[in-house]
């Protein structure tokens, strides 16, 4: 067969492309594939980390012949790449892709196809970083809704982005789940009701509070913006984690999932 | 000297002032040239300008009702005028809705093109919204410094093409390299290439049509590419600036020389001169 440990091909290069820009925050990306698919992370300040995950079932051929493949690949040449003829279709048009990888110090080779034009990239790839485990895992949270985007890109166009963090009140009492900043225009607080139609589910096992860095969260707005649902959860320590549902043109539905540390420069006896 | 000319045809103006437009993203000053049938808008090709140069000419009787002008002599029935092509497109940019526009070259303070726009108003007299641009003018001993650029003796000739499609291309390329290899054969093959220590990208357009001019270079293999390294921003430029939405364009290749550029769209065409970098 091919040389190649990673293969694969796509009708639409754009549905690999929009997820990647959904994670773009940092030059950099790590991406995993197996035979479930290809999962891209993107680490700043340890901190936070964002993953986006194409399913195999995505791509119109996808074949892994390791057990998995990891490279270190800079995202915004890989993302240049992708969007070659443009980000922006016309209708009836689309990109086709195929992507090669032979395996560790070999580049990415993208095959993409517009209109009889064919652009061939070669791009170099690094060692893999060592990830963050967040070891989040559903039997650790504690709290959890979901919500429908349109609910939280209100919220973010509406909150006071001067403020240096994003407090965040999840309970299962009122006021159910607040979003409150600390801005020059003073605080703002939003809430959302339990019976909100833009609340999808609502398990609130115990009252938490917890503030998250705005500048941490500020890139997640990028999934938001192409999201249909999102799920927010927290785990006891207080770490977020924020689930971007997307579909794409297609109808297929991806994944793009945010964590963030909670904020530690504030102590337990500020929040009373 | 003396030179005005008036437009009022809607379609005209537009046009003119997209062409204005174009020159306007391609040169920060540049040389007008008036003749009895033409005007030229010229930038030759200096240092300061990383040594490219435009040649872009238009018939005068195509867009303008009225156009007299008188020469500095009866031999030599030229004027040459430097200006800044950012200034006259902003005069235009009122104009788009004008009953006229009128282009006059007066001498009150400092030598000026005074482009009055005629708008249309709901009351019986219009209002009328009068730009002066300072302009320098040329003396004829400098005349020659903006004769035609003669067309290189290229090694191919060859259509561009979408240009959409090549813009998005270069637009690309030139967020991950400074320098672009442009390489072009007899076979209507064109690649346009970037290489860095990152990334290779090679993008390959095929059956795109050699001008019948280009049987010339008749010794030449069909498959023998031609190739020059161009600055990619002047090429992204010219991409993104053009509003002359052309209806033939071509580029001439002289191997590791430089890149000639031709835009033609009925009435006007624009030439872009894009040296190779060494």
């Amino acid at each position: 067969g091919e040389p190649y440990v990673l293969a694969a091909s796509l009708d639409n290069a754009r549905h690999l492309s929009s997820l990647l820009r959904a994670v773009h925050f940092q030059d950099h990306a790590t991406c995993f594939a197996t035979a479930n698919g290809l999962r891209v992370t993107v680490e700043d300040a340890k901190c936070i980390q964002a993953n986006a995950f194409i399913q195999a079932e995505i791509f119109q051929d996808f074949a892994v012949q390791e057990e998995s493949v990891t490279f270190r690949i800079n995202l915004s040449v890989l993302l240049d790449c992708l969007t070659i003829f443009g980000t922006s279709s016309l209708p009836g048009t689309s990109t086709a892709l195929r992507m090669c990888y032979r395996g560790y110090g070999y580049p990415l080779m993208l095959f993409l196809e517009e209109g009889g034009v064919v652009t061939v990239c070669k791009i170099n790839t690094q060692e893999p970083d060592q990830l963050l485990d967040f070891d989040f895992c559903s039997t650790k949270v504690v709290n959890k809704i979901i919500l429908q985007s349109d609910g939280l890109r209100e919220a973010f166009a509406e909150l006071d982005m001067t403020s240096e963090v994003l407090q965040i009140t999840m309970s299962p009492d009122k006021p159910y789940f607040r979003l409150s900043t600390f801005g020059n225009a003073g605080s703002a607080h939003l809430d959302y009701p339990r019976d909100s139609d833009l609340m999808e589910t609502f398990h609130c096992n115990q009252t938490q509070t917890n503030r998250y860095k705005i500048s941490l969260l500020k890139p997640s707005t990028k999934a938001l913006a192409l999201s249909c649902k999102v799920s927010i959860r927290t785990d006891a320590q207080g770490f977020l984690s924020l689930q971007y549902m997307i579909r794409n043109e297609d109808g297929q539905i991806c994944f793009v999932e945010y964590y963030c540390c909670p904020d530690e420069d504030i102590t337990e006896a500020e929040f009373m | 000297m003396r030179f005005r000319a008036k437009i009022v045809d809607l379609a005209c103006l537009n046009h003119f002032s997209r062409v204005i437009n174009t020159i306007a993203k391609l040169a920060k000053t540049c040389t007008l040239r008036l003749t009895v049938s033409k005007l030229y808008f010229i930038l030759s090709d200096k240092v300061a300008n990383g040594g490219v140069s435009m040649w872009c000419e238009l018939c005068q009787g195509n867009f303008f009702d009225e156009f007299q002008m008188e020469g500095v002599a009866a031999e030599h029935n030229e004027i040459y005028l430097e200006l800044v092509p950012e200034n006259l497109a902003r005069a235009l940019k009122t104009a788009q809705s004008a009953k006229a526009v009128k282009i006059k070259l007066t001498n009150k303070h400092c030598p000026c093109l005074r482009v009055a726009v005629e708008l249309p108003s709901l009351s019986s007299s219009s209002r009328i919204v009068t730009h002066d641009i300072p302009v320098g003018v040329i003396p004829r001993r400098l005349w020659n410094d903006f004769r035609e650029p003669s067309v290189p003796d290229f090694d191919v000739s060859i259509y561009l093409p979408v240009l959409k499609t090549m813009k998005s291309v270069v637009e690309r390329m030139k967020n991950l390299s400074n320098s672009i290899v442009i390489e072009a054969n007899l076979n209507g093959e064109m690649n346009l290439k970037i290489e860095t220590d990152l990334v290779s990208v090679t993008t390959h357009f095929k059956d795109l049509g050699n001008p019948p001019w280009s049987n010339s270079a008749q010794d030449r293999d069909l498959e023998s590419m031609a190739e020059a390294r161009i600055d990619i921003k002047k090429l992204q430029q010219l991409l993104a600036g053009q509003q002359v939405n052309p209806t033939k364009a071509l580029c001439n290749i002289v191997s590791k020389r430089i890149v000639h550029f031709i835009l033609l769209h009925e009435d006007v065409s624009l030439q872009y001169f894009i040296p190779a970098l060494a």
